[in-house]
């Protein structure tokens, strides 16, 4: 890319300013799970809805103690049928996107030169706590997002046990995947933000197209 | 430049190339290794189809559900539905399915059919398993009865099997394929914790698959068939769930 940069006549010194720019590949693959995201986040509510209430250790259900009583309506026609199948079929695009994007980042440096704290904090783009940010978000929120959702997983759980006893059941299992599903939420909320706030026009070129205007 | 688009090209038009090619050969590999679930059609089957290849592939075709202790056996035994209310049925249960028995046929070499007490007399497996709704509630409960795998070996299954299909007094058929039928944790249950297996739970017997969701569990059998194909049967996506908008693998 900065060869390109270079090549079409942009000063080197301007792309140190304003936005970041974004390689096609931190583009397409921040699209894609985009919209693979909100899949889930819209089919993962269609499938709460089936039974609004939360649960900790192996078991749970209607007539036993609850951790949390969401105040939503126990919705049973149904929709959790094409909640499910959306929310499977996103979480495959997620994951084999977001494996690219992880390689693709460990192997150009990416997460190091752009999220890691840099020594005498001159990374050039984030500061120090929205590069912390992205980094738990790439490598701690969404690997626990799958593995909580595996860990529900009868057939996966029978070869690979500890995958839901760590958690202490299948049921603490689905509880975490909703705390992180909040968590990923709230961070989206701040992502969003943070973008409308500082130049929405800017960022938006910059993670569409991969330049800034000059 | 022009260089760099030419090898582009190449390489977009020979990967094009190898797809147009590579997908009707994978396809037809991955049917003929059982890597296709019968409901693999639309946008939502390449979701199922990829779940249902990749658990086939990757993980055992024996591991064993977990199993849990005593103690851990749930208080409450939570159930969706209404046993079925058609006469057959109601029939059989006032009589204490003394009469009832249960047909298995298709492609085996000695079609039978066995009484309850048939089956209470065939070597018992009991197992205390996790039984989780799609809904997302879940128990854990002990189950008896005989493993669907000596069943299958009394009537001998031809090697052309590709399926075993469910028939209870309700409209909540489901099918298994040959993994999941000769899968040892796969019962023909007549008992849930230590008693006669409790009506609403599907007597006087019903299916157990402890790898699969709550769903898969086929309540209030009736008969079992023995399949090849499952095209001719109800909308031909081997279950009545892909029929009301749920996948017919639930191993998730």
């Amino acid at each position: 890319m900065a060869d390109s940069a270079q090549a079409a006549g942009v000063p080197a010194e301007a792309k140190a300013v304003g936005s970041p720019r974004h390689s096609a590949l931190i583009r397409v693959t921040h699209w894609i799970t985009a919209l693979g995201f909100l899949a889930l986040l819209v089919s993962g509510i269609a499938i709460l809805l089936a039974h609004p209430r939360l649960y900790w250790g192996e078991t749970g259900g209607v007539g036993t103690p609850s951790l949390l009583d969401l105040p939503l309506p126990f919705v049973l026609t149904g929709q959790s049928g094409w909640g499910r199948y959306l929310h499977f079929l996103s979480a495959w695009v997620c994951v084999w996107t977001g494996l690219i994007y992880v390689l693709c980042g460990l192997i150009t440096g990416h997460f190091r030169r752009n999220f890691l704290p840099a020594r005498s904090d001159l990374s050039r783009h984030y500061n120090l706590f929205q590069g912390l940010t992205y980094l738990v978000v790439v490598f701690v929120l969404f690997p626990l997002m799958i593995w909580t959702g595996l860990a529900m997983s009868p057939a996966i759980t029978s070869v690979f046990p500890q995958a839901v006893t760590i958690f202490g059941g299948q049921q603490s299992a689905r509880t975490i995947h909703f705390v992180i599903t909040n968590l990923l939420v709230l961070f989206l909320a701040i992502h969003l933000i943070k973008i409308v706030a500082s130049d929405f026009t800017n960022r938006m070129r910059a993670m569409i197209m991969g330049k800034e205007r000059a | 430049m022009s260089r760099i688009l030419t090898r582009r090209r190449v390489i977009i038009t020979g990967f094009g190339m190898a797809g147009a090619a590579g997908v009707p050969a994978a396809a037809r590999l991955a049917s003929r290794y059982g890597l296709i679930p019968p409901d693999p059609g639309g946008i939502y089957g390449v979701g199922e189809t990829l779940t249902y290849a990749s658990q086939r592939l990757l993980l055992s075709r024996n591991s064993l559900a977990r199993e849990f202790d005593r103690s851990q056996i749930s208080k409450v035994f939570p159930v969706n539905g209404p046993p079925p209310e058609n006469g057959v049925y109601e029939r059989h249960m006032a009589r204490g399915f003394r009469d009832w028995r249960l047909q298995v046929d298709g492609l085996v070499a000695r079609a039978a059919s066995f009484s309850l007490a048939d089956l209470k007399g065939f070597p018992a497996r009991t197992q205390i398993t996790h039984q989780a709704c799609e809904e997302g509630w879940s128990f854990i409960a002990e189950w008896t009865g005989a493993p669907l795998s000596y069943v299958l070996n009394l009537v001998g299954v031809r090697p052309e099997a590709k399926y075993v299909v469910f028939f209870p007094f309700d409209t909540n058929w489901d099918s298994l394929d040959m993994p999941d039928a000769w899968h040892p944790q796969t019962l023909l249950a007549y008992g849930m914790n230590g008693q006669e297996l409790p009506t609403p739970h599907g007597a006087p017997v019903r299916l157990r698959v402890p790898r699969q969701l709550g769903y898969k569990s086929v309540k209030y059998l009736a008969s079992i068939k023995v399949v090849d194909s499952l095209k001719n049967i109800g909308n031909g996506l081997g279950s009545i769930s892909p029929e009301i908008g749920y996948s017919w693998y639930a191993g998730i």
